[in-house]
């Protein structure tokens, strides 16, 4: 099942359920016809969208938001917080191509901050699937919870066989002594796949999928600082208030030092072009995440 | 040159893709806006400007820098590499580029700073900021409409690609626009409407604008009806011909179509994305 059969099925399942979009329609293809009245698109109107999506919500719905990750967390960023955070409405955004998933669009489409800012809203939460699989696995508890989220569309497939999704839980792939790597979203992938090839070096590698970055899994962040000798985070994301501040948040809170490495962009927007090329003009393939790792073992 | 900058248009849909069909309705606006109203010999402070607000139709303005000059021609060829910075939105790192855009709606309100400036500074500058029509929806849009009027900004003139359609539905059938010259006439503008592929128009429409601007305060609204992939009848007016990714083989066949040597025969899917 794809997100846009998952979305269309809980709808018929749920009146309460409203699909919204601000005319991106790549998730959402299917879903005028079978939902007729409650698929609403307000053209490109972002701050409209968010204050409907709220109204809806006053009267018992629960919308689903559609619209390119860095436009609906951004351009609506005041009416989200605003409208949909201080009345603590259950509208659920999903922000389509978010971090290196907009490939060629440029800075303009770059949602590499949406993790920090999201979570800067008090009760809003923030979830990043590791891959379509996950993020079908996650969504039904992420929908009837009574709580606005914010989710990291990623619609991608994956590898991995994962488990079942725990509210607010980390997936824990496994524990290593050597390293840790903590990473959310797309680029699971290659962390799972950087995990394999530092195993052929003889380390021993935990993996961590975080999938709920808000709230946060501190048990799971806790225990690889205690098990393993270095923590690595690995996210498309500035350095800036993504998993690398969440780590030393959770860290500073249980009184605890560890070695971090952050494996983000930093402070700066990343190089636009075909998807394969920017993971490795920008070091993220799993060879060039090994290699950058790999200074530190 | 419009026909050769088209050509530059559907080499650049091969591989990873670009909004082909928005590029094509505006060729001949960016075509007449370089070569006619920009003049192109004044520089730093009295120079004039061309805003790109519709920043996905950005090979149309590559397309009309390498015709003019502006651009080297094989620098096209880097189109999506990581290697250089011609992707599928306009950016400073391109010669000629006045400004980045792709989120929609924002290069009005960048235009009307820079027009309060020249009226500031008692210049006689052009300041022209190119729309589509589906961006129409964004609020920020009418914001400096009401804005720019409220600051007489009578040398600043908004050209909208009034093409018909935003992603793959008419504007018609999602948003309304129409009837649109009454509603920037009645946000206080001077608004005239004109086929958008007609030289002949466009050189009316802005000696108007010229003449207007010294007797008449308030912003020039000039709404161009286009065709959306205009030049190529096999995608001209359709929904589904948005962003578009092609073979070697189908750009090949477009180009011919372009000559109106054949009719080409796509099979590529297109895709759903902003």
């Amino acid at each position: 099942m794809n997100y846009e059969q998952l979305l269309i099925q809980t709808a018929l399942a749920d009146e309460r359920i409203v699909v919204m979009t601000a005319e991106n329609r790549a998730l959402v293809r299917n879903a005028p016809a079978a939902l007729k009245g409650r698929f609403i698109d307000t053209g490109i109107t972002e701050q409209t969208m968010i204050g409907m999506a709220a109204g809806l919500a006053l009267r018992g719905r629960i919308p689903v938001v559609h619209a390119l990750a860095p436009f609906l967390t951004m351009r609506a960023y005041e009416f989200i917080r605003t409208d949909v955070g201080i009345a603590h409405l259950p509208v659920k955004l999903s922000g389509y191509i978010p971090g290196f998933l907009s490939d060629g669009n440029g800075p303009t489409h770059q949602a590499i901050e949406d993790v920090a800012i999201m979570r800067g809203i008090p009760g809003m939460e923030v979830y990043a699937p590791a891959d379509e699989a996950d993020l079908v696995g996650m969504l039904p508890a992420i929908w009837s919870s009574p709580a606005p989220a914010y989710m990291r569309i990623n619609h991608k497939a994956g590898s991995y066989a994962h488990m079942p999704y725990v509210p607010g839980k980390a997936e824990i792939v496994s524990k290593g002594r050597d390293i840790a790597l903590l990473v959310y979203g797309f680029l699971f992938e290659n962390a799972l796949r950087a995990k394999g090839l530092l195993e052929a070096e003889g380390l021993s590698v935990g993996l961590i999928n975080m999938r709920s970055l808000k709230p946060v899994d501190e048990a799971a962040i806790v225990e690889a600082a205690r098990g393993s000798e270095r923590l690595v985070t690995i996210e498309d994301h500035f350095q800036t208030g993504g998993l690398y501040s969440i780590v030393a948040e959770v860290l500073l809170k249980h009184r605890m030092m560890a070695n971090v490495t952050p494996l983000s962009l930093g402070e700066r927007w990343f190089k636009p072009g075909l998807l394969g090329q920017v993971l490795e003009t920008e070091g993220f393939t799993p060879e060039k995440l090994v290699e950058k790792i790999m200074i530190y073992a | 040159m419009a026909v050769r900058v088209r050509e530059h248009i559907i080499r650049m849909a091969e591989g990873g893709g670009c909004f082909i069909g928005a590029s094509l309705s505006c060729v001949e606006l960016l075509v007449y806006g370089y070569a006619r109203v920009i003049r192109r010999d004044r520089v730093d402070l009295h120079r004039d400007y061309l805003f790109l607000s519709k920043g996905h139709d950005v090979p149309a303005l590559y397309g009309t820098f390498v015709e003019m000059g502006i651009l080297a021609p094989e620098r096209l060829g880097n189109h999506l590499s990581t290697a250089d910075s011609i992707y599928w939105h306009p950016n400073r790192n391109i010669p000629g580029v006045e400004f980045h855009s792709g989120s929609l709606g924002h290069l009005p309100g960048v235009a009307a700073g820079v027009a309060l400036d020249c009226k500031l500074r008692g210049g006689d500058n052009r300041v022209v900021v190119i729309t589509g029509d589906g961006e129409l929806n964004e609020g920020s849009v009418w914001e400096t409409v009401l804005v720019a009027n409220a600051y007489g900004l009578d040398n600043l003139t908004i050209v909208v690609d009034r093409n018909q359609f935003q992603a793959n539905i008419r504007t018609e059938d999602l948003i309304p626009l129409e009837p649109l010259q009454d509603k920037f006439k009645a946000f206080g503008c001077n608004v005239q409407r004109i086929n958008g592929h007609d030289f002949e128009a466009l050189e009316k429409a802005f000696a108007a604008v010229e003449a207007k601007g010294k007797v008449n305060v308030g912003v020039n609204v000039v709404i161009a009806d286009t065709v959306r992939g205009k030049g190529l009848p096999s995608i001209e007016a359709r929904a589904d011909r948005w962003f578009c990714s092609f073979t070697a083989a189908e750009v090949g066949q477009l180009l011919e179509e372009l000559h109106g040597n054949l009719k080409a025969t796509i099979q590529s899917e297109t895709l759903v994305v902003r």
